[in-house]
C-alpha cells in the first residue's frame, strides 16, 4: 500500500523580552540556579501576574509578518496540571482566544513552493527545568526558566514529509529571527519543536490517528524523529496494529521514539479563564504603532532586491534571510557604488565563507561594511583586480587598515600604463620563442601561459584586460 | 484606652495622652486576657513593642501618619514579612512569608502598630471560622456561638476589643457576616478598590479586602488606608481615592433605599425581620424613601457561588503543593505520593470539598454545564443589581438569616453552612462594595443590616452607615466581660 | 445528580489530594448533595447570555518590559521543605 504521512507542527519560540511575560524577573540564559526567579515565578502564596506589554508587542509583529488576524480580544487560561517544574500547579496560557489567529507561512521544497497554514499563535510562561543528575537519588528543580514568555505556533497538518516539515520549521526560525522576536538558540532551548505525526492510506481523506513527538531540538532531528515516526506507524499498521494517540519522545542517541507514559497518565487540563488576568484588548491605534515600526518583511525585501538591484533569486533569498545580512549587502553597497551584483557576489561569497569557517554572524564580522565597501569601490574603478582583491580581502579580515592603506603599504596597485606592460611583455616574447612558435602555429592553449608569465612578472598587478588585449596584439603581429 | 474610636486614639497619642507603648502593651494585655476567645493566631508581642517604640518616636517629632501608634491587627491571610502566615491552615503552620502584601506595606507607611495575625477560616473557606486548623474562635456576645466567619478572629478580636480594628477579606461575605454576627462595622469595598497582591487567594475574582472597626466612621479612616491603585494586581482598579472621612455628615434626605421583595420573604425569621424592619425606620426618620425592588436571579447565587468559588480555588490552592513551602509530608516515595499525601495531610476537610467540588467542575464534560453556566448566572445576577441600582441608590437587607449560631451546629452539613451565606454571596459576584453594621439585637445576639451600593460608593455606603449611627447606638454595645 | 466513590478516587487523583478511604463515603455523600443544588442552575434558561469571568469590564494593563526583580534566593529558598545548591529538591522525575 502506499501511504501519505500528515505533519503538523507545534513550534515553541521564546519571546525576547528583558523580563518574563508576568514578573519583573530577568529572562537571561545560563544564571545561576533560581536566582532569576522570583515570588511570582516561584508561585508564593498571594503573588499575581501583571502581562508584559513587550510580549504583546512581539506576539503581534508576529501575527502581523504572517499576515494572520492579530485578534482585538484575547484571553489568558489556566492549563491545571501537576508537575514539579510548574510551581502554580497551572500553566498561564491563552485557549480559546489566543492572540494571532489564523495565518500562513510560504516554504520552498524541490524548487516548488508550498503554502503551510499557521492555525493560531498563542501567549504562554515557559515551565523551569528538572535537573535529572542525581542528588541523594533525588530531582533539582531550577526555575529560573519559568515565566519566560513562549510564543507558542501552531500549524495546520498541511506538510507531507519530513522534508516539508524541516522547511517550514527553518522557514519560522528563520522568520522570528529576522523579526528579532526571538533569539532562535535552539541549543539553548530558544525555539523548540512538538511534531503531531499520522499516516494514511493515499487517496483517504479522513486523517490518521496522530502520535505527538516532544521537543525535537534540531532541524536534522526532527527530520530524523519524524521519518522514523513515520516507518514505526507504518509498519505497526501493515502487521495489523493501531497506532494509538500519544506522547513520544525522540531518542536522539538510539534513533527511535519512545512513549512517554508518565505524561500520558494525567490529563484532563481543565482550562478555565485566569481569574487575576483580564481580557487583552487590541485596539487599532496599538496596531497601527507596530505596523509602522515593523520592518520590511523578507519576502518583500526578497522582491525588492530582485526588482531594484537586479540580483538572481538565490542571491535575493541568501541576502534576505536575515535583517542584520541585507542591512549589510545595502549600506556596503551604498557606501560602495559598485555594481549590486558584485557587492553581493562578495558577501555571499568570500565573506560568507570566511564567517562560516570562523563560526561568526554577520554582526560579529571583523570587516565592517565600510571596510568591505573600501575594497568594492578599488574593484570597481580598476585600481585592483579581482585576484588581488582576494589578497585585500585577506588582510582586512586579519587588520584594521582599510583597503587603500592595504593597497597602498602592499604596492598592489594595479599597473594600467601600456608602455611598462608591452616591455614586459616584449621580454617575455624574446625570451620563450619555442612556445611564441607553437601559438603561432595554432595552440592556442599557449596563450595562457603568456598571461601568466607576464602577470607572474609583473606580481599580478597588472591589469588582466591590458594584457590579454596587448599579449594578443604582439603574437599576432 | 480601648474603648476609644480610632479618632479619640489619635488624639490621646497626639496630645500625649498616653504613649504608643502604652497602648501597645494595654491590649497586649487583654489578648493575653482573652486567650480563650482564641482570636489570634500570632500574637507578635515583640514587633508590635517595636512598632510603638517608633511610632511614639515619631510622634514626637511630630512625624504623623493616619494610623501612627495604633495598634491594629490583621487577618492572616495577608502575607506579613518574616512573620508566620497560616492562612489558618496546617499547610502554612511553618511558612514564614518572605515579602508584605500592598496591604500590609500601606499600614506600616501609615504608622500602624502591629499586634498579631487573626485567627480565619481555613483559607477563608467557611462561615463559623470552625475549618480553622487553629481551632474554633468563640463570640465574645455568647461563647457558645460562631462569630462567623471567614474573618472570625477579627469579628472577635474587634468587638471584644483585643485591636483597635482590623483587616478581614469577605469572598462571599466573609467580612460582612462576623461582623452582623459580632456586633461591629464591616465594609467589603468594590472588586479592584483594595489591593489583591499579598492577600493569599481563595476565589481570585470574588475576594477583596477590607476594613472591621467598631463604628462607620473608624473604618473609613481604615479604608483609606487599604484602598488605591495596585501596579501589582492586574484587578486593581486605576482610580481615584476619595476622602472616604469628609462626606460622612453629609444628610441622608431624598436617599432612595431598595427593598428586594427577594431579600424579605417568608424565609426571613420574624425576629430578624422586625429588627430590620426597625433599622429601616430610623432611615425614614433620617429623610429617605424606601421602595420595593425585584432580584429574580438571587435565589441562584448560591449554586453559582459555589461554583466559581470553587472552580477557582481548585487551581489557586494547587501551588501548594510541598516543593517550595509551606508543608510537605513525610519521607515521600514518589512525585505522585509527595503532591497526594502532602496535600492530603496538609488540607482540612472543608477546603478538600472545595477543591473537589472545583476540580469537578472544570472537568472535561462538565465544564460547559457547571463553570459556563455558573458564570452566565453571575452575568444575570449581576444584572439584577445594575437595574436595581438605577431606580434607587442603595440596598438593604438582611446580612445573616438568623444571628450567630452555635459552635459545632452547622459544621458537620457542608449545605446548611454554604445556606448562611445567601445574603451576602450575591455581592460578590456582582463585585459591589457592602458593608454590615450593627442594627440590634435577639436574645443578646448582635444583628447586621446590611447595605448595598453601586461600584465605588464606599464613600455613600459610609456616610449611610454614620447617620445611622449617630441616631442609634448599638455599634456602641459592649460584650459582657469585655466593657 | 449523584457521585460514586469511585468518581471522587477519580477528581482526588486529578487533585493529587490524598484522601482517608474511610472518608470517601462522607465526600462522595457531601459532593452530592452539593451538586443536587446545583442543578436548580438548570432550571434558567441561558442561551443568550454572556458568561461573566471578572465583576469589572476592564482591559488587561499592560507592564513595561523592565527587569525589577533582583535575586532572592537565599530568602525563597530558606522556606523550602528540601533544597540543596540552590535547587529544590523533589522525588526522582521519571520522564
Amino acid at each position: 500500500m502506499e501511504w501519505e504521512t500528515v505533519i503538523g507542527l507545534e513550534i515553541h519560540t521564546q519571546l525576547a523580552t528583558q523580563s518574563k511575560i508576568f514578573s519583573g524577573a530577568s529572562t537571561a540564559y545560563g544564571a545561576e540556579p533560581n536566582t532569576q526567579a522570583c515570588a511570582v515565578d516561584l508561585g508564593l502564596p498571594g503573588v499575581l501576574p501583571v502581562l508584559n506589554e513587550e510580549a504583546v508587542r512581539l506576539a503581534v509583529i508576529f501575527g502581523m509578518a504572517i499576515e494572520a488576524n492579530i485578534e482585538p480580544y484575547s484571553v489568558f487560561a489556566r492549563k491545571n496540571y501537576f508537575y514539579p517544574d510548574l510551581p502554580k500547579g497551572y500553566q498561564i496560557s491563552q485557549m480559546d482566544h489566543p492572540i494571532v489567529g489564523q495565518g500562513h507561512l510560504d516554504i520552498e521544497v524541490d524548487g516548488e513552493t508550498k503554502r503551510i497554514g499557521i492555525t493560531r499563535a498563542h501567549l504562554e510562561e515557559d515551565a523551569g527545568k528538572s535537573l535529572h543528575e542525581s542528588f541523594h537519588g533525588l530531582t533539582g528543580i531550577d526555575l529560573n526558566r519559568a515565566g519566560t514568555p513562549l510564543l507558542e505556533i501552531v500549524s495546520e497538518p498541511d506538510m507531507r514529509s519530513a522534508k516539508e516539515a524541516v522547511a517550514y520549521m527553518r522557514k519560522l526560525h528563520e522568520l522570528v529571527r529576522y523579526l528579532g522576536i526571538c533569539d532562535g538558540n535552539m541549543q539553548e532551548g530558544s525555539f523548540r519543536c512538538d511534531a503531531n505525526v499520522s499516516v494514511r492510506p493515499k487517496g483517504q481523506q479522513a486523517f490518521g490517528t496522530r502520535a505527538e513527538i516532544k521537543n525535537i531540538n534540531s532541524f536534522k532531528f526532527v527530520e530524523k524523529a519524524i521519518n522514523h515516526e513515520i516507518e514505526r506507524q507504518i509498519e505497526l499498521i501493515e502487521n495489523g496494529g493501531k497506532v494509538v494517540q500519544e506522547t513520544r519522545l525522540y531518542d536522539s542517541v538510539k534513533d527511535e521514539t519512545r512513549s512517554m507514559r508518565s505524561k500520558e497518565e494525567a490529563n484532563d487540563y481543565r482550562y478555565f479563564p485566569d481569574p487575576d488576568l483580564l481580557p487583552v484588548l487590541i485596539d487599532e491605534s496599538f496596531k497601527s504603532q507596530i505596523k509602522a515600526s515593523l520592518p520590511e518583511l523578507p519576502q518583500a525585501k526578497k522582491h525588492r532586491f530582485k526588482t531594484d538591484y537586479q540580483l538572481d533569486d538565490e542571491s535575493a533569498t541568501i541576502l534576505t534571510t536575515s535583517r542584520p545580512l541585507a542591512d549589510y549587502f545595502e549600506s556596503t553597497l551604498k557606501t560602495s557604488k559598485s555594481e549590486p551584483k558584485l557587492c553581493a557576489n562578495w558577501i555571499t561569497g568570500d565573506l560568507s565563507a570566511a564567517l562560516n569557517k570562523a563560526g561568526l554572524e554577520i554582526t560579529d564580522s571583523p570587516i565592517s561594511d565600510e571596510r568591505l565597501a573600501g575594497l568594492l569601490t578599488r574593484i570597481s574603478d580598476n585600481t585592483i583586480s579581482g585576484k588581488i582583491a582576494k589578497q585585500v580581502f585577506d588582510l582586512l579580515w586579519q587588520s584594521i587598515a582599510t583597503a587603500d592603506e592595504i593597497i597602498a603599504e602592499q604596492g598592489l596597485k594595479q599597473i594600467t600604463d601600456t608602455g611598462a606592460i608591452e616591455a614586459i611583455i616584449d621580454k617575455i616574447i624574446a625570451d620563450n620563442q619555442g612556445q611564441v612558435e607553437q601559438y603561432r602555429s595554432g595552440k592556442d592553449k599557449v596563450f595562457a601561459f603568456f598571461v601568466g608569465q607576464v602577470m607572474k612578472e609583473m606580481k599580478g598587478k597588472a591589469n588582466p584586460a591590458e594584457v590579454n588585449k596587448l599579449l594578443k596584439t604582439k603574437l599576432q603581429a | 484606652m480601648h474603648t476609644k474610636s480610632l479618632t479619640e486614639l489619635a488624639h490621646g497619642l497626639r496630645s500625649g495622652e498616653f504613649s504608643s507603648v502604652e497602648l501597645t502593651q494595654h491590649f497586649l494585655k487583654r489578648i493575653q486576657q482573652h486567650q480563650d476567645l482564641n482570636a489570634y493566631i500570632t500574637v507578635t508581642e515583640e514587633i508590635a513593642l517595636q512598632n510603638a517604640i517608633a511610632a511614639d518616636t515619631q510622634l514626637a517629632n511630630g512625624q504623623v501618619a493616619a494610623l501612627t501608634g495604633i495598634p491594629i491587627a490583621q487577618k492572616d491571610i495577608f502575607c506579613t514579612l518574616d512573620i508566620k502566615t497560616s492562612c489558618g491552615s496546617k499547610m502554612l503552620d511553618n511558612f514564614i512569608a518572605p515579602y508584605n502584601a500592598t496591604v500590609i506595606e500601606k499600614f506600616n507607611q501609615a504608622g500602624a502598630v502591629l499586634l498579631g495575625k487573626l485567627n480565619m477560616d481555613e483559607f477563608a473557606m467557611g462561615s463559623s471560622n470552625e475549618t480553622s486548623y487553629y481551632g474554633a474562635v468563640k463570640n465574645p456576645w455568647n461563647v457558645n456561638t460562631v462569630p462567623g466567619g471567614s474573618s472570625g478572629g477579627s469579628g472577635a478580636a474587634v468587638a471584644a476589643r483585643l485591636a483597635a480594628c482590623a483587616t478581614g477579606t469577605d469572598t462571599g461575605g466573609s467580612i460582612r457576616q462576623p461582623a452582623a454576627h459580632c456586633g461591629i462595622t464591616g465594609l467589603k469595598p468594590t472588586y479592584g478598590r483594595v489591593s489583591r497582591y499579598g492577600m493569599i487567594a481563595y476565589a481570585s475574582s470574588l475576594d477583596q479586602g477590607g476594613p472591621m472597626a467598631r463604628s462607620a466612621e473608624d473604618a473609613a479612616i481604615l479604608l483609606q488606608t487599604m484602598a488605591g491603585f495596585d501596579p501589582k494586581d492586574s484587578t486593581s482598579v486605576d482610580l481615584i481615592v476619595p476622602d472616604y472621612s469628609a462626606g460622612l455628615n453629609n444628610s441622608l434626605a431624598g436617599l432612595k433605599i431598595g427593598l428586594p421583595k427577594e431579600f424579605f420573604s417568608n424565609d426571613l425569621n420574624s425576629d430578624m425581620a422586625a429588627t430590620l424592619e426597625t433599622a429601616i425606620n430610623e432611615y425614614r426618620k433620617l429623610g429617605a424613601e424606601i421602595k420595593e425592588v425585584s432580584m429574580p436571579n438571587l435565589k441562584l447565587a448560591i449554586p453559582a457561588y459555589y461554583v466559581i468559588a470553587p472552580a477557582e480555588c481548585s487551581a489557586n490552592l494547587s501551588r501548594f503543593d510541598g516543593v517550595r513551602f509551606g508543608y510537605r509530608c513525610e519521607n515521600p516515595v514518589d512525585l505522585t505520593d509527595l503532591y497526594t499525601r502532602s496535600r492530603g495531610e496538609g488540607f482540612g476537610k472543608e477546603v478538600k470539598r472545595r477543591i473537589l467540588m472545583g476540580t469537578y467542575a472544570l472537568s472535561t464534560g462538565y465544564y460547559d454545564a457547571y463553570y459556563v453556566k455558573a458564570q452566565k448566572i453571575r452575568r444575570l445576577i449581576s444584572d439584577d443589581f445594575k437595574n436595581a441600582l438605577t431606580e434607587v441608590d442603595v440596598i438593604m437587607g438582611p446580612v445573616t438569616p438568623t444571628p450567630a449560631f452555635g459552635i459545632g451546629e452547622k459544621i458537620a452539613d457542608p449545605i446548611k453552612m454554604y445556606l448562611s451565606d445567601i445574603y451576602t454571596i450575591a455581592i460578590n459576584l456582582a463585585g459591589l462594595p457592602a458593608l454590615s453594621i450593627p442594627a440590634g439585637f435577639i436574645n443578646g445576639l448582635p444583628v447586621g443590616l446590611q447595605i448595598i451600593g453601586n461600584y465605588f460608593t464606599e464613600d455613600r455606603l459610609l456616610n449611610i452607615a454614620h447617620q445611622y449611627q449617630q441616631v442609634t447606638d448599638w455599634h456602641q454595645h459592649t460584650p459582657k466581660g469585655f466593657e | 445528580m449523584s457521585l460514586t466513590a469511585n468518581d471522587v478516587t477519580q477528581i482526588a487523583h486529578l487533585a493529587r489530594l490524598g484522601i482517608d478511604k474511610q472518608d470517601i463515603v462522607s465526600y462522595t455523600k457531601d459532593l452530592s448533595g452539593i451538586l443536587d443544588l446545583m442543578t436548580q442552575m438548570s432550571e434558567l434558561n441561558t442561551d443568550n447570555v454572556d458568561p461573566m469571568a471578572h465583576p469589572m469590564d476592564q482591559a488587561q494593563r499592560l507592564r513595561a518590559d523592565s527587569i525589577s526583580e533582583p535575586d532572592n534566593r537565599e530568602k525563597f529558598m530558606s522556606i523550602a521543605p528540601q533544597a540543596e545548591a540552590g535547587l529544590y529538591l523533589v522525588p526522582k522525575v521519571i520522564e
